[in-house]
């Protein structure tokens, strides 16, 4: 791993990563371009990871021993590092088993704020109520809330998207009303590789009193073009959500954001030992933020994982890893746009998007393409990628996604398009 | 890897030439089956005579492989009884769900046995199955259609 400025080293980084030098399918190279559903990890990360269990594994937040503090002090320490990765306080940070629970943790707190008391009630949603999304939502930020607007009796209400791939925000005042009580959005989109704008809608949800929820899955791990690490304080939203996984770390951790004083007053989701203050037959009180929120033994090698994660991506640059990533997204919209029948289902240029990009071939169906690709090593992701409404109201059943991360090369860039040519080839297309 | 050993000409050709596509009346069962990992989807009709398929009418999206699959289905089961398509239909997810383990039988599948090839492919099996999950689907709606007209 490098760590000196200018550009990304990409051979260095890739040294870090065993994965990426094994081969595939009768010795091709792999070539990794699904990062967007999950990231490979460095040696960094599976070193601490080992380092952790060989050493002072032990219930965290339990015991007296000299291994259970070790490990409590490895657990909140791993706390401390990715808090200041996103620009919060430890206290903001819940540990969760991955960025799906974070959303149902929040969308199940305020079903259960009905029952939970004055501090609650803030939270209560009800028949009246609305809850506002978007039509780019991965399933993790849209099935929770249509499931709260039924167990409430609340409606939801969504933001279409534009032909461009943008956020269609002309009605802006319309879709966020007084009765919006939560507008949950994603940062960039998994599929479409669209930025979207936080400013306006934070805003507009504060003028009406609504909690911003955030989903970071695609924007915490890569920064953002020009801007470099995503900052959840500075973005001024209630809560976030991202995922270990997808940012070099273990599976098995995701990290709810949520401001403080929301976290005091919000009722838990789920309950037992661990997240209690008091408990007596008769009835329990709980601890505060986060632990609160923390039922059980939590994961504790995931979270030393994902603190190693973080030194890792600190260590390089979240500035340098996103300016690389700029670079393999602007030479993959090239070559893909060069080809005659593909076309990109998203933002055709860099302009706030990230390195993610979906795209249809003429008379070639994605899993055929993926199949083609897969033959010569490019791993790519076909079919909805978990945003099956995005992808109906764009008219088509499913796309190819190729997503990139700080470890991929311009030359596999290349690979990809060169595959989608055979592709077309295959199938006598082109 | 060799592609063509999933691609086989028949595959392609039913591909690009699919067999009794397109929903047709009557009929008298009808299923609509999804696959929730990537979104190909068919609608499916039987019509039924005398305890044989009569017709089998499709519409759906979908890739090569399931698009094929139920082409060759529409071949292997129309003019036979229900009995023998179910039997025909059995032999085709044993070779689907063999991992490339099972020999299958030409008598038994005709062209259905290119399929042997995709079979290697765990994440390609449910595309070739999809159509003739659809198929039992829709024979069952008719039998339960049968039952509610003779009560």
């Amino acid at each position: 791993m490098t760590t000196t400025a200018g550009p990304l080293d990409v051979t260095a980084v890739r040294a870090d990563f065993p994965i990426l030098s094994r081969t595939v399918r009768d010795g091709k190279p792999l070539v990794y371009l699904d990062s967007g559903a999950t990231s490979q990890r460095p040696t960094q990360v599976l070193d601490a990871e080992r380092r952790f269990l060989e050493t002072s594994n032990a219930a965290v937040h339990r015991g007296a021993h000299q291994l259970a503090e070790e490990a409590t002090e490895a657990y909140e320490g791993a706390r401390e590092k990715i808090a200041a990765f996103v620009g919060a306080t430890p206290g903001e940070l819940v540990f969760t088993k991955n960025a799906t629970e974070g959303i149902n943790l929040v969308a199940y707190a305020m079903s259960n704020a009905a029952t939970a008391g004055d501090e609650a009630k803030r939270f209560v949603v009800g028949p009246g109520d609305e809850i506002v999304v978007t039509e780019m939502e991965h399933h993790a930020n849209l099935v929770p809330w249509q499931q709260l607007c039924q167990r409430t009796g609340a409606t939801l209400k969504w933001f279409g998207v534009t032909d461009e791939g943008r956020l269609d925000l002309s009605r802006l005042d319309e879709v966020i009303t007084e009765r919006t009580k939560v507008v949950a959005f994603v940062h960039q989109s998994n599929v479409l590789g669209t930025v979207n704008p936080v400013e306006p809608l934070v805003r507009r949800a504060r003028e009406v009193g609504a909690f911003v929820l955030l989903d970071a899955c695609q924007s915490v791990p890569h920064g953002l073009s020009g801007q470099g690490p995503v900052n959840l304080g500075e973005l001024d939203v209630d809560f976030a959500v991202f995922s270990g996984h997808k940012m070099l770390g273990p599976s098995g951790i995701g990290v709810l954001y949520g401001r403080r004083e929301l976290l005091e007053a919000m009722p838990p989701f789920l309950t037992g030992g661990s997240m209690i203050e008091l408990v007596r037959m008769e009835g329990s009180t709980f601890a505060p933020p986060p632990q609160r929120f923390e039922a059980g033994v939590p994961m504790t090698s995931q979270a030393v994982g994902l603190g190693a994660a973080v030194d890792y991506l600190n260590a390089i640059g979240m500035d340098r890893v996103a300016a690389h990533e700029h670079l393999l997204a602007e030479r993959a919209l090239a070559g893909l746009k060069e080809l005659p029948g593909v076309r990109i289902i998203g933002p055709r240029d860099t302009t706030d998007r990230g390195a993610t990009v979906a795209f249809v071939i003429d008379g070639v169906h994605p899993h055929d393409a993926s199949q083609v690709l897969d033959s010569l090593g490019v791993a790519v992701r076909v079919g909805h990628h978990c945003a099956w409404p995005l992808h109906r109201s764009c008219g088509i059943p499913a796309t190819v996604r190729a997503s990139f991360y700080l470890y991929n090369s311009l030359s596999e860039v290349d690979a990809l398009v060169d595959g989608v040519r055979e592709a077309q080839r295959f199938f006598g297309v082109a | 890897m060799d592609l063509g050993s999933m691609y086989q000409e028949i595959i392609l050709d039913h591909y690009k030439n699919p067999h009794r596509r397109g929903l047709r009346e009557p009929y008298d069962g009808e299923s609509f089956q999804v696959n929730p990992t990537c979104g190909d989807e068919v609608t499916l009709r039987v019509k039924l005579s005398d305890g044989k398929v009569a017709d089998v009418s499709y519409e759906g999206q979908g890739c090569s492989i399931s698009q094929a699959s139920t082409s060759v289905l529409t071949d292997l089961v129309v003019g036979h009884s229900v009995e023998e398509a179910f039997a025909t239909m059995d032999a085709f997810v044993e070779l689907m769900q063999g991992r490339g383990q099972v020999e299958p039988d030409e008598d038994v599948l005709e062209d259905g046995v290119a399929f042997a090839g995709v079979a290697k492919y765990p994440a390609r099996v449910k595309c070739a199955l999809l159509g003739w999950m659809a198929f039992k689907d829709a024979v069952g709606r008719t039998s339960t259609n049968d039952e509610v007209e003779a009560s």
